[in-house]
């Protein structure tokens, strides 16, 4: 097999625009290489694949991964195939509606999946998620986690999820345009979009975080659906439209190119343009803003149950997790690999945040997402 | 087999296709707008006008879409007319295919790839740098309305070019001939021959470009930054990111009827048009 590769930095771009839409799943699939990865993966593998003879149990010959792009190390697949026979086919998402959506259509064939926090409460109650039983998961250590990026995987005390990596959103600023300083609050980024950075801002395709950190900057909670405050955050983000420079996920290449100067960021493209381009800054708000973890789950009626257990228990063990981290660059919340992590990777500001600025972070609540008044609202701040 | 079992089954490929492809999803577009968005998204049936009743709240993006679609239409005709001439009238025949396969050619690459080419060529290293150089500064193009106008025509001329072509090139050039041995000037030769035989190529042109740019979301997405939106971007967000299937329906089913309804006043006008045409033929 000839060895097409797709740099990490195009990979992100394609998929910012698969996420917004624009951009088909297959396209998507097509150019980063993943169709055929999966493809091959999934089908050719098993039947040519010798099963070991040492396999303790007989989980099948495959198990079937619904997951974000460039979140794994697939040398880990291939090792978890050789250990037991299962070769591991992925199914790539762009976002957590979307999983949502194929999996109360029915008849999704995954085994497991990678929900982020806000959606497990919406799982349990769709009874869409099966409950874990931690006795198949022996690389489980619930004390090792950090309990605030573990918590969401469990609702009224029973286990459904356990925890993959975790996140935030902040902003990204050019500094070579604020004259060497560098912006520490939304307050700031929403004052900065409609004077000296007029026309260079871009806010994300996303009613979460654009009215979430427009809330912010009144000090109100990313989470609230009260109708004065998102009253005033709509005022703001309609003042602040005209100065914009894009609304769009897509936010990579225009900060590439130099025409957009800041813009709404996750931690992975924060880091990312930070390392290609050094005078752009990750700014978490002082006020606060949004953090995100996502969990391995079972899906109700997955087809190759004792297979998605022994993935995920493979993927728990801190080994094979701290060479996903090194891969994909997300942090985990497990002590036991950040053991086995480098030193500067847990030193990076980007990736750990000071604890201060972590702790004045919100979870997405499962209702910010669902609620039809935020829905509107994005709808009336971009028709505006 | 007699002639009407063969009538039906010579129809039946096409029968099917509208039944599977057309009424069956309509149908089901139909059902849904008179439901209930379930509390975690999709639907709930129910039947209610509460998502009709609620269809002020996406007037802008309907103002949006009838504003840009009719001027999108007009500004591809005033650009594809006389380039149409010219490739079925004045230019050498040998000439002809070649020219008409560079009109084609763009057609051969995704609409996609060709507007992230344009956020290139539109962005602050594209043209603004060009114009900057030759003394025009501070110009922004990429992410403004004027960026979307230039994406759709640049997207929709070809569908424009080739209906009017077609009518310019089947012209009875002894028509021409006629009329200029019977005295009459170049332009009236022009406004009571070519132009009135070109009608129907004109029509059939503005009727693929407005009902195509009726539905349009990719380009003021990629070339609008999102900041221009139409009843495409509208229904594609409530599809995908608020999951209201319910009211995203009832956005689409009205989008339909309003097309319906332009596209029949539009119809009507062209036929009146066509009927004055052969009364002036007939004099």
């Amino acid at each position: 097999m000839t060895k097409d590769t797709i740099s990490k930095r195009k990979f992100m771009e394609e998929f910012r625009r698969y996420q917004k839409g624009s951009v088909t799943r297959r396209h998507f699939l097509n150019v980063t290489g993943l169709g055929a990865a999966a493809a091959v993966m999934g089908t050719a593998v098993p039947g040519l694949k010798p099963r070991p003879a040492f396999a303790a149990e007989d989980i099948g010959d495959r198990v079937i991964l619904a997951t974000w792009p460039n979140y794994h190390d697939p040398d880990n697949f291939d090792a978890f195939t050789e250990a037991t026979g299962a070769a591991v086919q992925v199914n790539v998402f762009g976002s957590n509606e979307e999983m949502l959506a194929k999996l109360q259509a029915g008849g999704s064939g995954w085994d497991v999946y990678v929900p982020t926090n806000y959606t497990i409460t919406t799982y349990v109650s769709e009874g869409l998620i099966e409950p874990l039983d931690t006795s198949r998961l022996s690389n489980y250590d619930p004390t090792a986690f950090d309990p605030r990026y573990a918590e969401a995987g469990s609702v009224d005390g029973q286990l459904y999820a356990v925890p993959k990596n975790w996140g935030t959103t902040g902003y990204a600023v050019n500094t070579s345009h604020t004259g060497g300083t560098t912006p520490t609050s939304w307050k700031e980024f929403f004052d900065m979009t409609m004077d000296s950075f007029s026309g260079r801002t871009m806010v994300h395709d996303y009613q979460l975080t654009t009215i979430g950190n427009a809330l912010k900057y009144f000090g109100y909670s990313f989470n609230s659906v009260a109708e004065n405050e998102l009253a005033d955050a709509e005022k703001l983000l309609i003042g602040a439209k005209p100065h914009l420079f894009a609304i769009s996920s897509d936010y990579q290449p225009a900060m590439r190119s130099g025409d957009a100067w800041m813009t709404m960021c996750w931690t992975g493209d924060g880091k990312q343009l930070n390392t290609d381009i050094p005078e752009i800054a990750y700014v978490l708000g002082v006020e606060g803003g949004e953090l995100w973890s996502d969990y391995y789950a079972i899906p109700k009626g997955a087809p190759h149950m004792d297979a998605a257990y022994a993935l995920i228990n493979f993927m728990l063990d801190p080994e094979v997790n701290a060479k996903e981290v090194l891969a994909h660059g997300y942090p985990s919340a497990d002590a036991h690999t950040n053991k086995l992590l480098p030193e500067e990777l847990l030193n990076d500001p980007i990736l750990y945040p000071a604890a201060d600025l972590l702790n004045a972070l919100e979870f997405g609540a499962a209702v910010t997402l669902t609620d039809p008044n935020r829905a509107e609202l994005m709808a009336r701040f971009k028709s505006a | 087999m007699t002639r009407r079992t063969r009538t039906w089954l010579l129809l039946m490929p096409a029968g099917t296709w509208f039944l599977v492809m057309l009424l069956l999803p309509l149908s089901v577009v139909l059902v849904f707008s008179f439901g209930e968005r379930a509390p975690a998204g999709g639907v709930v049936p129910a039947f209610t006008f509460e998502q009709y009743a609620n269809l002020p709240a996406r007037w802008a993006a309907f103002k949006n879409t009838l504003t840009l679609a009719p001027v999108g239409t007009l500004v591809s005709l005033l650009i594809a007319y006389p380039l149409a001439y010219f490739l079925a009238v004045k230019v050498d025949p040998k000439w002809k295919t070649i020219l008409l396969v560079l009109v084609i050619v763009p057609f051969w690459t995704s609409i996609l790839i060709r507007s992230y080419a344009w956020i290139f060529l539109l962005g602050g290293r594209g043209l603004p740098a060009l114009l900057d150089w030759v003394g025009i500064e501070g110009v922004r193009l990429i992410n403004t309305p004027f960026a979307v106008l230039i994406g759709i025509i640049y997207g929709y001329l070809p569908l424009m070019v080739f209906p009017i072509f077609v009518s310019l090139d089947r012209l009875d050039k002894r028509l021409l001939e006629a009329a200029a041995d019977l005295g009459a000037t170049k332009w009236n030769t022009f406004r009571q021959i070519t132009l009135p035989l070109s009608v129907p190529g004109v029509a059939t042109g503005c009727l693929l470009v407005f009902i195509l740019l009726m539905g349009e979301f990719l380009i003021p997405a990629l070339l609008g930054g999102g900041k221009v939106f139409f009843v495409g971007n509208a229904l594609v967000d409530l599809f995908l990111q608020s999951r209201n299937w319910a009211y995203g329906s009832a956005v689409a089913a009205t989008l339909v009827f309003v097309m319906l309804i332009t596209v029949t006043i539009y119809m009507r006008l062209i036929a009146r048009l066509g009927a004055s045409r052969d009364d002036v033929s007939i004099m």
